[in-house]
């Protein structure tokens, strides 16, 4: 008899959805979905309104990254005003898009992710929240706190303020940087270093614990594709997008991110109201790939800067030169992260950064505007299309969670194979389908549920709906 | 010879000239009456109601901006009865059109967000009519975002009686009445808008505003400019 397992909420992710999982008549895995459940509607909302609030709407659509909304949206503008932002202006926003991903990692590394790796998957899940975190590892804890509160300050101070900060306006920033805040974010970068080195010498003592989850959490072969600057190494803001297959051979090169529909073409599934994007040279649903964390350090020659290099020679001394594990997720969101800390502190080093001349002014000179930036959990695309009076007609988000799409749902199966067992739901197997996700960081937008308190309830369901086995905690 | 006269308001003992209207008296004396239509250097018209006082011995309200004072007036200008009127009030300018303090280009530079806040409007119970209103965005330095518009006309006045250009006026009637420039044309289009933004400075909410501002970054000057420009204009006998 073909059953459903159904894992609904899946929780300590960011926003709703669930999961599903087919058996058949043996109890055997046969498919699994991970469903995004909740509706949005930004594409539409934003029909009519003028474009220079688009950065402003955008940011909107997510409390925890809309930084990384409002960078996207802001340089869609920019290409609509046909303007660029002064140099200052520019680093300035990669200051704070930079620290939107410090704070971001850290809440996926330290919040959500940690208390399995630290507990493992088979703990009982009352204990294995950051709650419990803080009672066995305090010092892991207070890192991860202090790591996301010194990004959210860089945010405030640079932006105005944390959540939906309005500093990062079209043409550039609102704002030049005081003397004031550069060194008060300067004297946080000692001890934000100090932070992420523990939690990475941590993990890696930690990691031999998790054979077994590195092999089965999404382990398979796909392209990869991020922003890499001149050099080919990693780049938040700007660039280009260079794409990966698993072996490391490019599949594409210097693309000039204003032409990435030309690559990346998107499909709709029945049962999700998240798209999949696919890597059009290779089709649906063969193109698939990852973007994030691991797909930045798989794509870049390097990070670019001194201890995320070092750290970078050691992952890939560890686990290959091309990871292709979903469990690196977490090694390579540490290596992003302690890069992003080094790099802010050399762009507030640099000789102009206190410049006056942050943003230039323009009317609306061009009809459509692509904006491209790396995001938290990968690469962002905003593209608008306006009328001549600067009014938006059309706009499309491709967003990195989209991205990953298929290659999530690919690992949720993979796990599901790998740990579920006829029709009996145990906690532990169950866990490991929902932690597979959370590798990915993904943010499904708008609500957080970062203790993990949600009600989890798992239900197998014979073909006529009857209720077989429930869980619930 | 100008005629004084003594009234009470809120019970307080304050005196003003005939002619003088209780809005303009209680602002000499420093006591608020709320308002959103009202402005100093223009004609009041009595759009918003939120300046409705009471008056001993008449059992009905009237607007304070429209009233002008005799000898021995008794004005309350603040009780439970005239807040629960002007809450009301406030929400129904919320709920006609669509407000969105959170990505408003005058979000903290409100006068309707601030009434809202003085009058601790904390939420609606009013259902929302969430119309379809059109933004113009066709004039080459201000749009208009009619969602946001209150109908207080100070633009249409300061249009007339300052610019003396009377570019805006009013066209529709109730909840189709809509702010329009010439005769319904695009703003951008218009013959007699002399580009003088006035009617964006004086606008309380952000229904109009300079192209490019984004959000929360509102132009609205806080000196009140519009007497000065008054006084000007009739030293030079215009």
């Amino acid at each position: 008899m073909r059953r459903t397992i159904v894992i609904d909420p899946v929780t300590r992710i960011e926003g709703h959805s669930k999961i599903t999982i087919q058996l058949d008549d043996r109890g055997e895995v046969v498919d699994a979905h991970f469903h995004v459940t909740q509706f949005r509607g930004f594409e539409r909302i934003t029909q009519g309104r003028p474009v220079h609030e688009m950065p402003a709407l955008m940011a909107r659509i997510c409390g925890i990254c809309p930084v990384s909304h409002l960078i996207a949206s802001a340089k869609a503008v920019d290409d609509i005003l046909a303007v660029e932002p002064p140099p200052t202006g520019a680093d300035l926003r990669r200051i704070i898009n930079l620290a939107q991903i410090v704070q971001s990692n850290a809440l996926s590394f330290f919040h959500l992710s940690a208390p399995d790796l630290l507990f493992g998957f088979d703990a009982d899940p009352a204990k294995r929240n950051i709650i419990g975190l803080a009672r066995e590892n305090p010092q892991l804890a207070r890192d991860g706190i202090g790591l996301r509160k010194w990004g959210q300050l860089i945010i405030e101070w640079l932006g105005g303020k944390r959540i939906h900060p309005t500093g990062i306006v079209p043409g550039g920033v609102a704002e030049p940087l005081t003397a004031d805040v550069r060194d008060r974010i300067l004297a946080g970068v000692p001890e934000a270093i100090a932070a992420v080195e523990r939690a990475i010498a941590w993990y890696k003592t930690d990691m031999l614990r998790w054979e077994e989850e590195a092999s089965t959490f999404g382990n398979f072969r796909s392209a990869f594709m991020g922003l890499v600057d001149r050099d080919g190494n990693v780049d938040h803001y700007d660039g280009w997008l260079r794409v990966i297959d698993a072996d490391g051979k490019y599949l594409a090169d210097r693309i000039d991110p204003h032409n990435f529909n030309d690559y990346i073409g998107e499909a709709v599934e029945p049962w999700s109201y998240l798209k999949s994007t696919y890597w059009k040279p290779m089709g649906y649903p063969d193109g698939i790939y990852r973007v994030g964390p691991l797909a930045r350090v798989n794509v870049a020659e390097r990070m670019g800067t001194p201890r995320a290099d070092e750290e970078l020679e050691r992952f890939r001394w560890r686990v290959g030169r091309v990871a292709g594990s979903s469990f690196h997720y977490h090694y390579a969101r540490l290596i992003d992260t302690l890069h992003c800390i080094e790099k802010i502190e050399l762009l507030l080093r640099g000789p102009d950064i206190l410049s006056t001349h942050v943003r230039s002014r323009a009317e609306v000179n061009r009809n459509e505007g692509i904006g491209v930036s790396e995001a938290p959990r990968g690469t962002l695309m905003h593209h608008y299309k306006v009328d001549d009076d600067g009014i938006v007609l059309w706009a499309n988000l491709v967003i990195a969670t989209g991205h990953n799409n298929m290659a999530m749902n690919r690992a949720v199966l993979q796990v599901a194979r790998h740990y579920v067992k006829g029709d009996q739901l145990v906690e532990p197997m169950l866990n490991r389908v929902e932690a597979v996700i959370r590798c990915y960081d993904p943010c499904l937008s708008c609500s957080t549920h970062a203790l993990g308190e949600m009600a989890l309830q798992i239900q197998l369901l014979a073909p006529d709906g009857a209720v077989l086995d429930e869980l619930a905690r | 010879m100008t005629t004084v006269f003594t009234l009470q308001i809120d019970g307080r003992d304050v005196a003003g000239s005939e002619g003088q209207t209780v809005m303009e008296v209680a602002e000499e004396n420093g006591i608020d009456i709320p308002g959103l239509c009202h402005l100093e250097g223009i004609h009041d018209r009595g759009a918003c109601r939120l300046c409705m006082v009471e008056i001993a011995g008449t059992p009905k309200l009237a607007a304070a901006c429209m009233t002008t004072i005799v000898e021995g007036m008794d004005v309350t200008a603040h009780s439970e009865r005239l807040l629960e009127y002007r809450r009301a009030i406030t929400e129904m300018m919320f709920v006609e059109r669509n407000h969105v303090c959170a990505v408003c280009v005058a979000n903290n530079h409100c006068e309707l967000q601030d009434m809202a806040a003085d009058l601790e409007l904390t939420h609606f119970d009013l259902p929302r009519i969430s119309p379809k209103v059109d933004i113009d965005a066709s004039h080459r330095l201000f749009a208009i975002d009619h969602n946001r518009c209150i109908l207080c006309l100070r633009c249409v006045r300061v249009c007339d009686e300052i610019e003396g250009a009377h570019t805006w006026d009013v066209m529709n009637r109730g909840l189709d009445t809509r702010v329009q420039t010439d005769m319904g044309i695009p703003w951008g289009d218009s013959t007699t808008c002399t580009s003088c933004g006035k009617c964006v400075q004086v606008c309380p909410t952000g229904a109009l505003f300079e192209k490019g501002r984004a959000v929360a970054s509102g132009s609205k000057r806080q000196r009140p400019f519009l007497p000065w420009l008054k006084v000007v204009k009739e030293e030079r006998g215009q």
